[in-house]
């Protein structure tokens, strides 16, 4: 007879089999080594391409030039020019189909990322004006007195 | 016995160590075929951050939050920002209160208040993946879920991660953590989608103070590639040997 | 964001002073139970090979039953992995696109050919039961003896063949796949201190001496564990015998319980292995304190602070000393000697604690500190996996698939 001893290698090739036909299957077909070589590219190629076409929200003050000159101009000239639209507007994402109006943000917490005091030496973050925003109208919206579009001047 | 026992065990050996092996594992490049795949590429995507003009305002960390979909709320975020007090009795005080999402807006720090008169220098340290050129992360990862691309971006696939987290203790930085959401491996991506766009990433559309850049480090008339090489920059913890390509101008010793 | 999210780790994560926003424990207790597992499997296999490669005669009684044994412990191993893994489902990418230049992925192949060698020393081990088995249940009435009978015939992978010569060649191949056992069981567990030990991100775990502290102590608590089960096993049969009133066919002073003897002359074995893994692990403390690189100051802090009590109470202290004291003191008795190997296994599942747990107790920043709150009632998935009671369930499965194993492939016997 044939020697018994080698039946446990016949179950093994039987499970490598089983464990390649199963790669064969699941694994996507441009999942290889790429550019970076082994230790640094070895991926599915296409996620490259995900990544690539993951939505963009933040279109940026361009996209908002054309539609609202009225607002744009006014801010430009002002201090707070280097403020981007969206950053207390929301990002536009595909405004005005979707969403169709964005939510203003004019709560204090906005304000107060810059304009809260805090007068560390040689710190760019001094030269801000600032306010302890517990005691300076604790409260209140900024807004009802300061228009972040022409922070220079008080009021409207 | 039709076979030595000898070839039977050599064989048991080889087939055990086959069968683990896929063919494709074998299929590495050449140094010159790899060399040629990389110079083939014109882009080297680095990243300046400028820490004398950041004043802590935090709108980076929130615009790349709301960009990149990682859940408002959950504790941790792709990109953060640390203020660092150094005080005159030579203590060393640092917080990241919500990453910096909303900014510094207190005194107080790591449960007491500090008052600016007992501090000798202060500095805000944005922080980010440092896409680095030896990424330790993806030397870890087991199947092949997170890889560098070409032009040098480390990048996560979400539909391959295993979330086993060995990336997550490998970087030296902290920066990657499990999405809340997806359950998988989660990191700064330098905003793949919009730098491939020819846009700059949210974080630095978002700061007013410019003090974060994103640049073509293979393009010598980059604003950023000029200034890395004209200008003193430091790089963050340069001892792991990962070489990473987020550069900082003013980066104080205290800064971990 | 309307999203609903989870953050778990937060739940058993404390931070102290400054600590980078996404840092958490992210690997808890199932990550200490992993090491444990697979540091199970390797010693108890390697205390089976000690008698079949070197013909350790003491350790022959032992030898089946810590075979069979650290086949169970084998089936575990993975299990605090799957626990773990956010993804569970996609483990088996790790035999699929596995990338070598990490140290998990050699849990593929290390793993698989592990298992095979085991399982076929199990085999040519029992292939002669087996065949009498299946012969022995042809043609006998009941659905319990055709399944079994079925089983064992499959068990045979039909050979029948129980000749003089045949079974010698069983024997053979047994001492072979034992010697090849040896290493493999060796790197199967010298890996899993690979996984830390090449970690240079962390301060803690980054020591080229990690895998082979790993090794010592898995064989360390892999022979406690396969002499604690069987006095335990031994002593219980001997009680059932004892105190039931019905009749066995043997004696309880046939049973006689677990051997003293043979429970000494291994006993001198785990000592060996015991005094090797302190020694290096003593040898990593000084080295590091001599050295005192930038990671020291935070290090020391943890090891001879916040980790004190971990460190040189539970685990130096009533894990090493304690049982060591125990084992060399003349007149070892049974019981004792319980007692001390209770304190061995609780002593390596204290190292592994301390060196996954006690790896993240502090940032990487060097200046803050993390905490571990162990979830202890589940009130979730996440909280059970990997709390208490999850390393619980993990704990307690090799003993329940051993019991189930044991039903078909007896290991333990009574001594006449």
């Amino acid at each position: 007879m044939s020697s018994h001893v080698l039946r446990p290698l016949w179950v093994v090739i039987i499970i490598v089999i089983l464990i390649l036909v199963a790669r064969f299957v699941i694994v996507p077909p441009d999942f290889g080594i790429q550019e970076r070589g082994f230790m640094y590219g070895y991926h599915r190629k296409s996620n490259e391409d995900d990544w690539k076409a993951f939505k963009v929200k933040y279109k940026t003050r361009k996209y908002c030039k054309d539609c609202h000159p009225d607002k744009y101009e006014p801010i430009m000239s002002s201090k707070h020019r280097i403020i981007q639209c969206e950053n207390c507007h929301g990002p536009a994402v595909d405004h005005p189909e979707d969403p169709p109006k964005l939510v203003v943000d004019k709560s204090r917490s906005l304000c107060i990322r810059c304009h809260a005091r805090l007068l560390y030496p040689r710190t760019e973050r001094a030269k801000i004006k600032g306010i302890d925003p517990e005691e300076h109208n604790a409260g209140m919206e900024c807004s009802m007195c300061h228009n972040p579009h022409k922070p220079d001047m008080e009021g409207w | 016995m039709s076979i030595s026992r000898r070839d039977f065990l050599l064989s048991t050996l080889k087939i055990a160590a086959a069968s683990a092996l896929p063919l494709s594992a074998f299929k590495i490049l050449s140094p010159a075929e790899a060399r040629a795949a990389i110079e083939a590429t014109s882009v080297r995507w680095g990243f300046l951050v400028d820490t004398y003009k950041c004043v802590g305002c935090g709108f980076c960390v929130k615009a790349c939050k709301l960009e990149n979909e990682v859940p408002y709320d959950a504790p941790v975020t792709r990109t953060w920002v640390e203020r660092y007090l150094i005080l005159k009795d030579g203590r060393m005080v640092a917080d990241t209160p919500l990453g910096g999402r909303d900014g510094f807006t207190k005194l107080e720090i790591q449960e007491e208040i500090v008052e600016p008169k007992d501090v000798s220098k202060a500095f805000f340290v944005p922080k980010l993946c440092n896409q680095c050129e030896n990424p330790p992360c993806v030397q870890v990862c087991p199947v092949g879920a997170t890889y560098q691309t070409a032009d040098g971006v480390v990048l996560v696939d979400r539909t391959w991660c295993i979330g086993c987290g060995y990336c997550i203790m490998a970087c030296p930085y902290g920066v990657r953590f499990f999405h809340p959401v997806y359950k998988v491996a989660e990191k700064c991506t330098f905003c793949y989608h919009r730098i491939n766009k020819g846009m700059k990433t949210a974080c630095v559309g978002a700061c007013p103070f410019g003090a974060r850049q994103i640049g073509n480090l293979k393009d010598p008339n980059d604003p950023v590639t000029k200034t890395i090489m004209t200008e003193r920059v430091a790089v963050l913890k340069d001892e792991y040997g990962t070489k990473p390509q987020v550069y900082y101008i003013g980066l104080d010793e205290n800064v971990r | 964001m309307t999203e609903a999210w989870s953050y778990p780790e937060a739940l058993w994560t404390v931070k102290d002073l400054f600590v980078y926003p996404n840092e958490y424990i992210y690997w808890s207790v199932q990550i200490v139970m992993y090491p444990l597992m697979t540091g199970l499997v390797a010693g108890a296999f390697v205390l089976s090979s000690l008698y079949h490669v070197f013909g350790l005669k003491d350790l022959k009684d032992m030898a089946k039953f810590s075979l069979v044994f650290s086949f169970a412990l084998l089936l575990v191993a993975p299990m605090p992995l799957m626990f773990h893994l956010q993804q569970p489902l996609r483990g088996m990418e790790v035999f699929f696109t596995p990338h070598f230049t990490s140290a998990i992925s050699a849990f593929g192949i290390v793993f698989f050919s592990y298992s095979i060698v085991v399982a076929t020393e199990i085999w040519f081990v029992y292939r002669k039961f087996f065949v009498e088995q299946a012969i022995a249940l042809k043609g006998k009435e009941g659905l319990g003896n055709s399944l079994k009978q079925k089983l064992y015939s499959l068990l045979t992978l039909g050979a029948y063949d129980i000749s003089e010569k045949a079974l010698h060649k069983d024997e053979k191949a047994v001492k072979i796949l034992a010697g090849i056992g040896i290493p493999v069981a060796c790197f199967l567990h010298g890996y899993a201190g690979f996984i830390f030990g090449s970690v240079k991100a962390n301060a803690l775990w980054m020591t080229p001496l990690m895998p082979v502290i790993f090794i010592m102590s898995a064989i360390v608590s892999g022979i406690a564990l396969c002499m604690l089960t069987y006095i335990v096993i031994m002593e219980w049969k001997k009680f059932r015998i004892k105190t039931s009133r019905k009749s066995w066919d043997v004696t309880a002073a046939e049973v006689g319980g677990a051997e003293v003897d043979l429970i000494r002359k291994t006993s001198r074995y785990l000592i060996g292995f015991m005094i090797a893994a302190i020694t290096l692990e003593i040898l990593d403390l000084v080295f590091r304190g001599y050295t005192a690189v930038k990671s020291w100051e935070i290090l020391r802090s943890v090891i001879y602070g916040k980790d004190f009590v971990d460190i040189f109470i539970l685990q130096y202290g009533f894990g090493n000393l304690l049982p060591f004291i125990m084992l060399v003191l003349p007149g070892l008795t049974i019981r004792r000697t319980a007692i001390a190997l209770v304190l061995v296994i609780f002593g390596v599942f204290m190292m592994r604690w301390n060196v996954v747990i006690g790896g993240q107790a502090f940032s990487l920043s060097f200046a803050g500190y993390m905490h571990y709150k162990l979830p202890f009632i589940p009130e979730n998935i996440e909280t059970y996996k990997e709390g208490f009671f999850g390393a619980l369930t993990i704990g307690l499965m090799p003993f329940a698939l051993f019991w189930v194993i044991n039903k078909f492939i007896p290991s333990l016997k009574y001594h006449k």
